[in-house]
């Protein structure tokens, strides 16, 4: 067991988006958030994006210290709260690339309010949703997601609520990008990350994940091998499927793809809209007029887009 | 503190006759606020109207978040997206607040929250006035920590201190908490903005030095650091978690107690030059009243009233309310017969001035339960009470 | 199958012992079982994968993105190139 662990940080691929000086992190053996940062940090270096140009917002729970090991702006908030910090970051400077990593006990439970009109003003938001059916914090509480009958510390002799089924809820609610995948599908949630970097409103890509420590074991479903097993067995790719048709059953069959990807003014185009009626062209929002800002914003699109022909590149070469 | 004129374009100057609500919005504007996230509540929704009014020519942002958890939060945000932020609101939404006020604490970030005090508890006396939120804007959030407070007691005041709330919020990097009322809010009065070059604002202190010299806090006790502004390129990373310079947690006792200490003397080690009082024929005294907002301007007759019967009573009027002026009343209290405290509320300064009178003279608390002013005979009979 | 002059490629898997917790992930989705559980142990109790059949490596760095503790990653191994192409 002779690791040069210098040379391996100096090395790795991840380590210009990860902090490596704070590995090993605190996520238990097997558990799927590291394979979710893993796909996060490669969507990022393939997407393009300038990474100071990035920030990364987490709320409270295991998920949460996504914030503290990515090596970006970050911002390790309080319980529930990612998304509206978030909101703050991107309206005060809108050049920025905003993403929010957090759970699903954060994001739809305490923080449930602000997710769901983050989604209606199409806030121009990626919020990445790490959803394991627990609070593995505190020591694996029912979470508003916890499958109907499971087993959780506060429900010990099974779930009698009804769980969100987060697509539709989001849905619903206005988001313009939708995708649901299971930390087995790394591929895909590098993917998804890709073209919710690029999309412009609000994206919510929802990642099933294992908990080893409380949700598995407290349901004896094995261990992290296990449950990726189950997941490759009993995923259903339905690209465009309505989210209607995306509840999750204990142990059931889980509908995976990208539901919804539309195009409707965000947030801040909607600002603009009005302003402008109202002041005139030259409306300035922080300094800078709409086509001043639509030029900077065309102008570090094709530094983007260049980057990423860049990555592309090199990797067809290394195929060629 | 350094300091720069303020920004003409968000300077409204010249006379105006408008509320303190009002004054709030502008003085906000002229201290180069550019972001407000708000939600609506009696008696503070005039000051989100003003300045959702007023942002499109300035070219600032407005945003009504779905509740006041969200509206401090987002400023968290804007504060480390680069803009100077601030919220209002009153008791309900201030309570919903003191979350955010501890992580803005913790991660030094600057904010300015007014609270335009209404009788409480709970929903209270939505349009009625009260001054009983004093200790909550101190004790608000958990854990030790300290953040300014300041009372203004007209619409001319709102203004000003707005400024001052800014300067101060900057320097030391802190929460600021405006603490008016409901009467203060509402009334009408001459305001007048002057010009922006006489307007003195403390800049944002962006950090610009090199990147492997950047930490986000140090823990000296003192303000004047410079934060970064996410997109700067300085990848910082700030947690409520008890954290080391660089912002990574660290949670052990030690660091705690460097975490907290900073936190707490950068304020209460600095409070003579925070501190602002307004004091009037104090010297020679027998009797000083110690009041603040609305209340001292009711006291102002008692005083008045007092004095032509011939008792030498003088007067402390509390521009900033955190920290707590505990030098100036540990100086007065053996050179009086005793401190008279009216306040719309039960009796919570008081405690304060009691701690500090420490049993040198008398301290007399003049309490009013919440929904009107005092009326200033009630402060007149605890002069001569005091006096005797 | 490969089709045109694309060619066969060769990985080199770089394991971190130290951070591995031993969940398996690698082990157990490698789509060519380049890896095996050691039977020996790290300083955390954990048995970390090795590279039992390195040169059936292929680059395809399914077990560098699965890795949730960031601890393997794979370069292409241009010296153990082989070059095979097929028409
Ligand atoms: S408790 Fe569960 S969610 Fe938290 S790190 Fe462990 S396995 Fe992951
Ligand atoms: S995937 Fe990573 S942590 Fe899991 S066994 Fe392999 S090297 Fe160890």
């Amino acid at each position: 067991m002779t690791t040069d662990i210098g040379k391996f940080k100096h090395d790795s691929p991840m380590s210009g988006t990860l902090r490596m000086e704070r590995m090993p992190h605190i996520w238990c053996p097997g558990c799927g958030i590291g394979s979710e940062v893993n796909a996060f940090a490669e969507a990022i270096k393939r997407s393009g994006i300038d990474p100071k140009k990035l920030v990364v917002v987490s709320g409270i729970g295991c998920t949460g210290r996504v914030a503290g090991y990515v090596d970006f702006d970050s911002i390790h908030t309080t319980h529930g709260r990612a998304i509206p910090v978030a909101t703050g970051i991107k309206l005060a400077n809108p050049e920025l690339t905003v993403v929010v990593f957090s759970g699903e006990g954060d994001l739809t439970g305490i923080g449930g309010n602000h997710l769901i009109h983050a989604a209606r003003r199409n806030m121009d938001l990626v919020v990445i949703c790490n959803n394991n059916f627990t609070y593995g914090m505190t020591g694996g509480q029912v979470t508003p997601t916890t499958p109907h009958s499971a087993i959780a510390s506060t429900t010990p002799y099974g779930n009698y609520e009804y769980p969100f089924s987060l697509p539709f809820l989001v849905d619903a609610a206005g988001a313009t990008y939708i995708a649901r995948w299971t930390s087995m599908d790394v591929r895909n949630v590098t993917q998804s990350i890709e073209e919710a970097l690029a999309h412009k409103g609000f994206s919510f890509i929802e990642i099933i994940s294992p908990c080893t420590t409380l949700y598995l074991r407290r349901n004896r479903l094995g261990d992290g091998v296990d449950m990726l097993q189950h997941y490759q067995e009993n995923t259903v790719l339905k690209h465009g499927c309505d989210t209607r048709e995306t509840a999750i059953d204990f142990q059931g069959k889980i509908v995976i793809g990208k539901f919804v990807d539309k195009v409707k003014p965000t947030y801040l185009e909607a600002v603009d809209q009005c302003c402008v009626k109202l002041v005139g062209d030259d409306y300035q929002l922080y300094g800078k007029t709409i086509p001043e800002r639509e030029a900077e914003e065309k102008a570090e699109k094709e530094k983007v887009a260049a980057r990423r022909a860049a990555v592309l590149a090199e990797q067809t070469e290394a195929n060629e | 503190m350094k300091t720069v004129p303020a920004e003409p374009k968000g300077v409204d100057s010249g006379p105006h006759f408008m509320d303190g609500d009002q004054a709030i919005a502008e003085g906000a504007l002229a201290a180069g606020c550019r972001f407000f996230a708000g939600y609506p509540i009696t008696p503070s929704t005039e000051t989100a109207e003003r300045f959702a009014e007023r942002a499109p020519e300035v070219g600032a942002l407005f945003i009504q978040m779905e509740d006041e958890l969200a509206s401090i939060a987002a400023l968290i945000g804007a504060a480390w997206g680069g803009r100077k932020a601030m919220t209002v609101t009153c008791g309900p939404g201030f309570s919903l607040m003191v979350e955010n006020i501890g992580l803005a604490a913790m991660t030094e970030t600057p904010l300015v929250i007014a609270n335009v005090q209404r009788g409480g508890p709970s929903t209270g006396l939505p349009t009625l006035t009260a001054q009983q939120d004093m200790m909550q804007a101190r004790y608000g959030s958990h854990g030790d920590y300290a953040i300014i407070a300041l009372s203004p007691d007209s619409p001319q005041e709102c203004f000003d201190i707005t400024v001052e709330a800014f300067n101060l919020s900057e320097f030391y990097r802190v929460p600021v908490i405006i603490l008016t009322d409901e009467t203060v809010g509402h009334m009408h009065e001459k305001v007048v903005i002057p010009p922006a070059e006489q307007i003195q604002v403390v800049p944002r202190n962006n950090y610009s030095g090199p990147k492997e010299d950047f930490r986000p806090y140090k823990f000296d006790c003192q303000g004047g650091h410079p934060m970064a502004r996410a997109g700067d390129g300085y990848n910082f990373h700030i947690t409520g978690l008890t954290h080391d310079e660089r912002g990574y947690p660290v949670m052990t006792a030690e660091q705690s107690k460097i975490v907290v200490t900073h936190l707490m003397e950068k304020i209460h080690g600095n409070a003579d030059k925070i501190i602002r009082l307004d004091e009037d024929q104090i010297d020679g005294a027998d009797v000083v009243v110690v009041s603040y907002g609305i209340t001292s301007r009711i006291a102002i007759k008692a005083i008045q009233d007092a004095r032509k019967e011939g008792i030498k009573v003088g007067s402390l009027r509390l521009i900033t309310i955190w920290p707590f002026c505990e030098k100036r009343i540990r100086e007065l209290a053996p050179k009086i017969k005793a401190f008279v405290v009216p306040e719309i509320n039960y009796g919570q300064m008081v405690l304060e001035v009691e701690r500090c009178a420490g049993g040198k003279c008398e301290t007399i608390s003049v309490n009013h339960c919440g929904g009107a002013v005092h009326d200033p005979e009630v402060i007149l009979a605890a002069i001569r009470k005091a006096n005797q | 199958m490969f089709f045109n002059n694309l060619k066969q490629l060769h990985g080199k898997v770089y394991i971190n012992e130290t951070w591995c917790k031993g969940c398996g992930f690698c082990v157990q989705f490698c789509p060519t079982n380049v890896l095996d559980i050691s039977s020996d142990y790290n300083a955390k109790g954990y048995h970390p994968p090795y590279a039992k059949n390195p040169e059936k490596c292929h680059d395809c760095q399914y077990c560098q993105i699965i890795c949730p503790e960031f601890s393997i990653f794979v370069t292409r191994d241009d010296e153990n190139e082989r070059g095979v192409t097929e028409k």
